[in-house]
Order: C-alpha cells, then sequence, then structure tokens
C-alpha cells in the first residue's frame, strides 16, 4: 500500500466508518483532526430534525467481506458529470452504496476577485459564476447594490430585466434537458436542445454583443436598449420554441425506456429537501410550491402570470417534466412582458450610478465629470449589509454583500444553488444503480461553475 | 441606508431597559425568551446577533419555529476594523411564514470557534467547510471539517482581508515537474 494511492480509500473510511472498526491502515488523519459520522448519529439527527424517518445513508445490517466493495471516483473528467464533479462511490456489485461528492477542481477565487473589483465591474466577474445562467448572478448581485443604494430602477429596466432573465431560464432548461437526454441515451436531444436554445442566444448576442458572460444587467438598470426590430425576434422564438418542445415531448414523455430509466430514480423527499438546504426544480418535484418569483418576488415579476410547476415523487422524471413545464412558463411571461413593454428610460438618469449618454459629454461639464468619475474610481455605495435572492433555474440565487462605503465591495458572497443541492445527492444515489446515478446527477443540474465560484 | 433611524417609541423602550422585538410575531416569540440575543432592525432583512453559546439553542428554537432552511453560512473578515474579527453570517428562511432572519455570530480572532449548525440543521455541512476552507474558523461538532474548494495542502485561509495576493506563486498539489 503505498501512501499516495490508497488516499481517498482512506479518507472516505475516515467518513464513513468508525476509528475503532477500521483497521490502522485506513486511518488517516486530515490536517485538521480526523473527523467521524456515524450512520446512526446522522439518522437520529435528521430523525430529530424532520420529525420522520428518512433514509440518509445506507449501511448493511449484515457482515460483507472487504473484497465484495470496490470504491471508484467517477469524474472529474467523466463526460456525464457536467463539469468537473468528482464522486467517490462505494459499490458493491452493482448497486452504489455510498456516495461523496468532492468539488472544488473549477475553484477560481471569484469572491475574492470580487473584493477587488469595483461595483461597475463586479458585473464581469459575478457573470462567470453560473455560466449557463448568466443574467440571474448579474441580477442578484445587481439588486444587492442596488438596494443598498436605495436607487429606482425604472420599469422599463425591470421589464428587460425581466424579459432576459425568462428567457435565460428557457435557455438553461433546454441545455439541462439536453445533456440529460444525452446522459440518458436519447442523443438526438443533445441536438435538439442545443437547436432551441441557440436562436435565443442569437437574440441575445443581437442584444448584449455576447452569448454568454454578458455583464448586461447592472446596477441601475441594464447596459442598452433592446435592438431595433426586438419584437420580431421574440416573435420568431415564441413561435419555434414551443414547437421544438413538443419534438422532445413526442421523443420523451411516454417513451417507455425514458420513463423507465427516470421513474422512481433518484428521489429525495421534502423533508430531506429542507434539511439540506436543498431549492429550485429538485424541490419542486417533491410537491412543494418553493418558488422565490411567486413568494419574494423581484424586477415586477409578480405583474406577470405564471404559474409554479410541482410534481409529486420528487424522482427524474418530475424534475425533468418541472423544466418542461417551466420553460412553457417563461415564455408565457415572456410574451407578456413584450406585449406590455413600458417605454421610457432602460436604465435610472441617476448619473451617481449610470454613465450619462453620449451626446452629454459634448455639452455638459458636469456629464464629463460624472462620466470620468465612474469609469475611473465608480460609485461611492452607502455601508451596510444586505441579502437578496433571486429563483435562478437550479434554485435560490443569493447575493450576501457588504460595504463600507467605499467604491469597491468588502465582502461579496454567492449563495450558489447548485452548491447546496450537490449535498443532495448522496441520498437520491444511495442504494440505485451505477446507470442510475448518471440520470440522477444531470437531474440535479449542477453547474460547475455555480459549486465551485 | 443600512442603519434605520430608532424610532421614538423605541427609543424610548430602551431607556426604559426594554429589549426593542420586531413586529413579526413570529420573530418576537422566537427572541422573547433569548435574552442575549440582540435584534437589529435593518432596512434589508431581519437580524439577530447571536452569542455563539447560544447559537445551537437559538437555531433549533428558530426551526420549531417554523423556518425549516438553512439558506446559507458564510462569514466576514472585519480585520482591523471591528474589536472582535470575525462574524459568521447564516440566512435562515421560513416557507411558512414567508420570513427570512439572518443571524450573525461574532467570533473572535483568539478563539476561532463557533458550534456547528449541522446537528440542527444538516444543509450546514457544506456551507460551514467552504467557511472553513475560507476563513479558518472550526465549526464544533462538525462530522467532517476538511477543506472542500481548495486543495488539502493549501496554506492559509484565502478569504481573510491578511491574506497575501498576488505575486504568490499558485499552489498545486503534488504537480509533475513539467520539462
Amino acid at each position: 500500500m503505498s501512501d499516495d494511492t490508497n488516499r481517498p480509500v482512506r479518507e472516505i473510511r475516515d467518513v464513513w466508518i468508525t476509528p475503532d472498526e477500521a483497521p490502522e491502515w485506513m486511518r488517516h488523519a486530515t490536517d485538521e483532526g480526523a473527523q467521524t459520522m456515524r450512520w446512526d448519529e446522522s439518522q437520529q439527527r435528521l430523525v430529530e430534525q424532520t420529525g420522520v424517518r428518512v433514509e440518509d445513508d445506507y449501511v448493511l445490517d449484515d457482515e460483507i467481506p472487504e473484497d465484495e466493495r470496490m470504491i471508484i471516483n467517477m469524474g472529474p473528467q467523466h463526460p456525464s458529470t457536467h463539469g468537473v464533479l468528482r464522486l467517490q462511490i462505494e459499490l458493491e456489485g452493482e448497486i452504489v452504496r455510498r456516495v461523496k461528492p468532492i468539488i472544488g477542481y473549477l475553484h477560481t477565487g471569484m469572491e475574492k476577485t470580487g473584493e477587488t473589483l469595483t461595483y461597475m465591474q463586479g458585473g464581469t466577474n459575478v457573470t462567470r459564476m453560473d455560466y449557463l445562467s448568466p443574467f440571474f448572478n448579474e441580477l442578484v448581485f445587481s439588486l444587492a447594490v442596488e438596494k443598498l443604494l436605495a436607487v429606482e430602477i425604472p420599469p422599463r429596466a425591470q421589464a428587460i430585466r425581466v424579459l432576459m432573465t425568462e428567457l435565460n431560464r428557457a435557455t438553461s432548461h433546454l441545455v439541462s434537458l439536453a445533456t440529460q437526454g444525452m446522459d440518458v441515451g436519447a442523443l438526438s436531444m443533445m441536438l435538439y436542445g442545443f437547436r432551441e436554445r441557440e436562436l435565443i442566444l442569437a437574440f441575445f448576442e443581437k442584444t448584449t454583443g455576447l452569448r454568454m458572460n454578458h455583464n448586461y444587467i447592472r446596477p441601475g438598470g441594464v447596459a442598452a436598449d433592446l435592438p431595433d426590430g426586438w419584437e420580431d425576434d421574440i416573435e420568431e422564438i415564441l413561435q419555434k420554441t414551443p414547437v421544438g418542445l413538443a419534438d422532445y415531448e413526442d421523443l420523451l414523455k411516454a417513451n417507455p425506456i425514458w420513463e423507465g430509466r427516470t421513474r422512481g430514480v433518484g428521489v429525495i423527499s421534502p423533508e430531506e429537501c429542507f434539511a439540506y438546504g436543498i431549492t429550485g426544480p429538485p424541490l419542486r418535484a417533491t410537491g412543494v410550491d418553493l418558488d422565490l418569483r411567486k413568494s419574494q418576488p423581484y424586477s415586477g415579476i409578480d405583474q406577470y402570470e405564471f404559474d409554479v410547476a410541482v410534481g409529486s415523487h420528487g424522482d427524474v422524471y418530475d424534475r425533468y417534466r418541472i423544466r418542461v413545464q417551466e420553460i412553457l412558463q417563461s415564455l408565457r411571461i415572456v410574451q407578456q412582458v413584450a406585449d406590455q413593454m413600458p417605454s421610457g428610460d432602460y436604465r435610472t438618469d441617476d448619473h451617481k450610478v449610470t454613465p450619462p449618454p453620449r451626446k452629454r459629454i459634448d455639452e455638459s461639464m458636469e456629464a464629463l465629470i460624472h462620466h470620468f468619475k465612474l469609469f475611473t474610481e465608480g460609485f461611492k455605495v452607502p455601508e451596510g449589509e444586505v441579502y437578496t435572492a433571486v429563483e435562478s433555474p437550479r434554485g435560490e440565487l443569493g447575493c450576501y454583500l457588504v460595504s463600507d462605503g467605499s467604491a469597491k465591495p468588502y465582502r461579496m458572497h454567492i449563495r450558489a444553488p447548485s452548491f447546496a443541492n450537490l449535498q443532495g445527492l448522496p441520498i437520491m444515489m444511495a442504494d440505485s444503480l451505477v446507470a442510475d446515478s448518471v440520470a440522477t446527477i444531470a437531474s440535479v443540474d449542477p453547474v460547475m461553475g455555480d459549486v465551485d465560484r | 441606508m443600512a442603519e434605520e433611524p430608532t424610532s421614538e417609541t423605541e427609543e424610548a423602550a430602551e431607556a426604559a431597559g426594554m429589549r426593542s422585538l420586531p413586529d413579526h410575531p413570529v420573530l418576537a416569540g422566537l427572541l422573547e425568551p433569548f435574552a442575549d440575543v440582540e435584534w437589529q432592525p435593518s432596512g434589508d432583512q431581519d437580524t439577530a446577533i447571536v452569542p455563539k453559546d447560544q447559537l445551537r439553542d437559538f437555531a433549533r428554537a428558530a426551526r420549531e419555529a417554523g423556518f425549516e432552511m438553512l439558506v446559507d453560512v458564510t462569514a466576514v473578515d472585519y480585520l482591523r476594523r471591528r474589536r472582535v474579527r470575525f462574524e459568521v453570517v447564516a440566512g435562515l428562511l421560513s416557507l411558512e411564514h414567508n420570513v427570512r432572519l439572518r443571524l450573525r455570530v461574532p467570533v473572535d480572532e483568539d478563539d476561532s470557534t463557533v458550534p456547528s449548525l449541522v446537528p440542527v440543521y444538516s444543509g450546514a455541512n457544506f456551507f460551514e467547510r467552504e467557511t472553513f476552507d475560507m476563513f479558518g474558523i472550526i465549526f464544533e461538532g462538525h462530522p467532517d471539517l476538511t477543506r472542500i474548494l481548495l486543495p488539502d495542502d493549501w496554506a492559509g485561509h484565502p478569504l481573510r482581508k491578511d491574506f497575501a495576493t498576488g505575486a504568490v506563486p499558485v499552489q498545486f498539489k503534488s504537480s509533475p515537474q513539467v520539462t
């Protein structure tokens, strides 16, 4: 047993087996001191917390010889782990007994970077976190800054924000459906999902200049007005996307293979979701209708009509159904926004926060000063702390911001929905087949940029 | 904008030696038995400043009062700005009452330990590991307090304000020498 090759094995033993049970060579003290979690302790904790007996982890009652258990590493380069997620899976034959997610391979210290960027530049940083739904990152950051600044956002800017974020929800869910389809063997889904997404991304590119990482929603409003002829683009999206979705329904909805692979797989209960802070489609699939767009609305999204999709079984199939329905509901909101788009400014006219119009710089000294100050030192934000949350395609995306009164955040923390939802994987995957684990990972839809930040 | 000016009634209550309690009945009921927990009205979100020895009891009471979900745990390093250097910040959400509550726990630099919330909310696991990773705050009673985002052999805790940035060679774990 050489030291390094068995390190992961010993780490997982540390966590799952009590020190007295483990032979000496398995014990591996981490730098911070080895800790153990006993099966009965974790059960007791869950019972205490939820009031019901839930299956948290799995320990065999009867003795299994050591050589019948195998620990394999899935990822970080496995194509179906959606990036660089690594799972240590303890197998007994074909059955997954225990799972430990290991993350951090995409960690780039964005929260630290956020402390060195001004509030104006901050958007470019946060937009790279959850790269499948960048508008939500920008929105939650902007909302936090605006709450500290107490600036009023014009109605047109709010409507544009809702329009872009809801289209973004559709693109994000389309990728989720596409990759989930591919993971489970429906390869055509990969092509179809990206086909419909492309249409919307083309509109994003036209509006913001970029397909991803837009930095379009900024504190004070949005970066630019919608392009000429945007109504026609939206019209095209609204017409073509449901047609594409109907294709998916033909392909998947009543497909016996798809149902066999997803129904009753990766089940989680609402109590477990609460205990582990799981939000978004995995929570709604259990029948809880928590949607921040309804319960704590932002950017005036409460003035549009839409339904919250909920499931009942909490399995992979229900999560898939919820995503399909959410795309349709998002398009319904987009239709309403397009119909009622208010006229007026696309950003606040407080030129301490947003740059003055280009024309004014030529004729007004004050505008020139504002412009210069904004782009050299940024704007100052009053002292205080704030937490804002939006319903991202993956769940509750939050931004905790502490300002010390300067032009840069003192502390910028993003509450990432994928990060919390990953905690549910060991519960969803325990006692299922290895093949099902792929379907389960895809149904949680983790974005590693969001997890690792 | 963060600190709302206290209204006259609150000032009067303070003068009479009484603690100001939130208007929301659920929050008021939760805070009432905890005399040492300070409640701070903020324009943004109700905040309770909890001494760390009462944190677990308070969290347990909060869960019973309807705060089903622990949304977030993080920390802030107020190096040389406050007497007590760290502050652990936790966010609670009640679906039942649609209320959010923020817990702030001051943590001294010399004794940077906090009772873990994992026995109350299992979901605190990853968040506390991240906070430990980034700030070096020890969560007592955590089942697996190891680094989560950074490599195991990383030196220091990067989100501390005194962590040197720039011109530091990137630390890679046992990377092979490429010639």
